[in-house]
């Protein structure tokens, strides 16, 4: 028996213990849900997902939260397919929440609607009764990440306590929780970027059309390139010009940044993503830029 | 780019990606430069980008550090910013052209013993620094022990801060002979050591010219090329079903397939296995792996699912094994605990039991004995187990399990006790003995 008969590449490795995750969340939680944003790491959990289940059905729905800032693009790409994959779609809207009155939108040219999404979020969780949610976290995203479990534990309030997490042995996780608690699940914590987009590569995986270079109406703030969009004001002197861009993750156009970029071929833009020496969230999302403990916080209200 | 996905899940060789997968874990008091040396690695090998790089250098600026601190790379959560220590297992990774890593970052303090057992109970490797000038304290004991308890298969004793004994031969000797002395005791497979400086990058990445007497390997060379393929368990077939496919569709209306990921074990088409706990016989008729696919093989750590000629009835918990190779069903298991809650474990206490997929209730009839950690002095009048406190229990289960000794199998040796009343994860457990299982050497060719 050679021994290279019995090795598996990492990607395999990192595949079947998602797929691993996800069949005892499957098995272990009454009401579980995929969270899906339309990014590049929620493509990987929908083919992972049926890479575990089919030819069955997915045991969960799948649910957007949907800011109404979206790329119209990504939305497409979205229904297009839910269609292919038939599975049902749950569409949790922040803009239904303003209107309700639970929360308030922010004003001014800085506006987003990312902190709103956390509630929109928590209610649509406790509406439907889930007691789990599939997350495309990876724990290489950011530093507060580094020691998040695979699964999360989440009290009533949907916050997270970095220092009250269950120790996770083996493969021996413990999904059990109290009525209205949820866990947030990661089946791809242990995934770097890189990883990701290799995967997607070796997959053949369709992603939505922005993150490849597209021409498109910019401009410049803070060092960063944001779209033109009815969702933003410009601040003087503030100009738009058109250039090539392309997306590395994918967020709302009021708050998500694009890089300069002419690869519009996944061979591209991985060649380009193993050169580049900024994280993906330091160079693109201005929500983690505003303090350096900003994600920590927003974890722990319950924010993804 | 390779062209396509790899076949049947196996390495292509000769492909430009066909790394594999180490998974390691770092122990030492604190201040021996665990952080410095992880710091250096990911810098080393490039996994630090910019924008990190910039807030690491000018944090240091801020601090009037006369070098920057690569340690600062890995601090984690705000809590222990302000504190200024790691309090919990964080998970890092780097790759180098051979390999990906996973590093989990253990912290050191005597009061985090759960937590080095956490990171130590999925590493092939384990790294154990030491301070060339203090040498061995207490804490290299302890770290060395839960390596060996949790037998992490490769265990390497850095021995760190050699630029402040002046690179000296004779110290490094020194720690080596003495830790070999008690080392035989611990029954590892696997010990290196490796002189260093994590501060100055000797022995890290490149061998290091300051240290000619030295002939090994540097640190990163041999975490690159240690052999793991053989760590695993290839001869006892178990495949704990996890999950029942049975498509309500017209076109799959005879599907029924039992997925899993294998615990050990060789898995092929047309073997004979049997089904436990029913006992009863079949052959696997199809092996899929994800999404559906047939293949040859499967073997740890794949996720699959099997289809069986004969229509049993299967279900979660239930354990495929090889006909004449299979655990005996117990109720009764003889195991170390590491307790890992603040509510002491107690003899008669009942706690949820998880093993593989499988959920029970366990009764705590004894706890034979607590080991000193340190010392590795067994108490035998101990009441009970408290925080971060590891012994031997004999636990009663409500239904039977179907366990091997953790020696010889991680995947089916191992457990985790649960407080049934807030949920917690509050024990994880290694099963010492068990009678072997009949026949045996069947399964796999190994
Ligand atoms: N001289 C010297 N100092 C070191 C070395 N490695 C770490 N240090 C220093 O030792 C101190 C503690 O290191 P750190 O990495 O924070 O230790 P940790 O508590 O184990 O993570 C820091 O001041 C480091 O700069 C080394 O190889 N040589």
């Amino acid at each position: 028996m050679s021994t290279v008969r019995y090795e598996v590449s990492h990607l395999r490795a990192l595949e079947s213990e998602a797929i691993f995750i996800m069949r005892e969340v499957a098995a272990e939680l009454e009401h579980p849900v995929l969270l899906f944003s339309g990014g590049k790491d929620s493509m990987v959990l929908l083919h992972l997902a049926e890479k575990a289940f089919r030819p069955g059905r997915f045991p969960f729905p799948v649910m957007h939260v949907d800011t109404g800032h979206n790329f119209p693009e990504v939305i497409e790409f979205r229904d297009r397919l839910i269609e292919r994959l038939g599975e049902r779609l749950i569409v949790a809207s922040v803009q239904e929440s303003i209107d309700q009155g639970r929360v308030v939108e922010e004003t001014g040219p800085r506006a987003s609607r990312n902190r709103l999404q956390t509630v929109t979020l928590l209610d649509a969780i406790e509406e439907h009764g889930f007691d789990a949610a599939f997350g495309g976290a990876r724990r290489d995203e950011e530093r507060a990440r580094a020691k998040e479990r695979v699964f999360s534990f989440r009290d009533d309030f949907g916050q997270w306590d970095p220092k009250a997490q269950r120790p996770e042995l083996w493969t021996l996780y413990n999904g059990r929780i109290r009525k209205g608690e949820h866990v947030r699940v990661f089946p791809i914590s242990n995934w770097t970027e890189l990883d990701v987009w290799q995967y997607i590569t070796e997959e053949g995986l369709e992603l939505p059309p922005i993150y490849f270079a597209h021409r498109r109406e910019v401009f410049r703030r803070d060092g960063m390139l944001y779209a033109v969009s009815p969702f933003v004001e410009l601040i003087d002197p503030e100009e738009p010009f058109e250039t090539s861009v392309r997306y590395r993750t994918v967020g709302d156009m009021s708050c998500t940044g694009a890089v300069e970029s002419v690869a519009d071929t996944l061979e591209k833009v991985v060649a380009e993503i193993a050169a580049t020496r900024i994280t993906e969230r330091g160079e693109t999302r201005a929500d983690d830029r505003a303090t350096e403990a900003a994600m920590e916080d927003r974890k722990r209200e319950g924010y993804f | 780019m390779a062209p396509g996905p790899a076949s049947d899940g196996q390495v292509e060789i000769g492909a430009e990606r066909t790394l594999d997968l180490l998974r390691f874990a770092t122990a030492g008091s604190v201040d021996d430069g665990k952080s410095t040396l992880i710091g250096r690695l990911l810098y080393e090998t490039k996994q630090i980008f910019q924008d990190q790089l910039e807030h690491v250098q000018e944090t240091s600026r801020r601090r009037g550090d006369s070098y920057v601190d690569l340690a600062l790379l890995t601090d984690g959560l705000r809590a222990e910013r302000e504190q200024g220590i790691t309090i919990d297992v964080a998970y890092r990774y780097f790759s180098t052209p051979r390999r990906k890593f996973i590093i989990a970052d253990t912290p050191g303090h005597e009061q985090y013993t759960r937590n080095m057992v956490t990171g130590a109970s999925t590493a092939d490797l384990a790294i154990v620094l030491v301070d060339a000038r203090k040498g061995v304290v207490e804490q290299s004991r302890r770290h060395a022990f839960i390596a060996s308890l949790l037998r992490v298969p490769h265990v390497v004793f850095a021995v760190n801060k050699m630029d402040l004994v002046d690179y000296d031969e004779a110290v490094f000797e020194r720690i080596d002979e003495e830790v070999s002395g008690w080392a035989n005791k611990l029954d590892f497979t696997d010990v290196t050591f490796i002189p260093m400086s994590a501060l100055h990058g000797d022995n890290v990445v490149e061998r290091s010219e300051r240290m000619p007497w030295y002939e090994g390997p540097s640190l990163l060379y041999h975490l690159e090329h240690v052999h793991i393929g053989s760590d695993r368990n290839l001869i006892d077939v178990r495949f704990p079903v996890q999950w029942v496919i049975r498509p309500m569709a017209d076109e799959h209306h005879d599907y029924r397939g039992y997925s899993g990921q294998v615990g050990s074990g060789v898995l092929r088409p047309h073997d004979e296995v049997i089904v436990l706990p029913s006992g009863r016989h079949t052959r696997i008729q199809r092996i899929d792996s994800e999404g559906g696919r047939a293949i040859e093989e499967a073997f740890p750590p794949m996720s699959v699912t099997l289809l069986l000629e004969d229509d049993l009835d299967v279900s979660r918990g239930d354990m495929i094994c090889r006909a004449h190779n299979h655990p005996v069903p117990t109720r009764d298991l003889d195991a170390m605990v590491c307790w890992m809650s603040d509510m002491p474990l107690r003899a008669r206490g009942r706690y949820g039991i998880k093993h593989t997929t499988r959920n029970a209730r366990a009764i705590v009839d004894a706890l034979r004995y607590r080991i000193d950690v340190n010392t590795l002095h067994r108490d035998e009048e101990a009441a009970e187990l408290g925080l971060n406190q590891i012994g031997r229990v004999h636990l009663r289960t409500s239904a039977p399990l179907l366990v091997d000794e953790y020696r010889r199998n991680r995947a089916t040796g191992s457990f985790i006790l649960i407080d049934e009343a807030t949920n917690d994860t509050v024990g994880g457990g290694m099963i010492l003995g068990v009678e072997p299982a009949d026949g045996g050497g069947d399964g796999g060719d190994a």
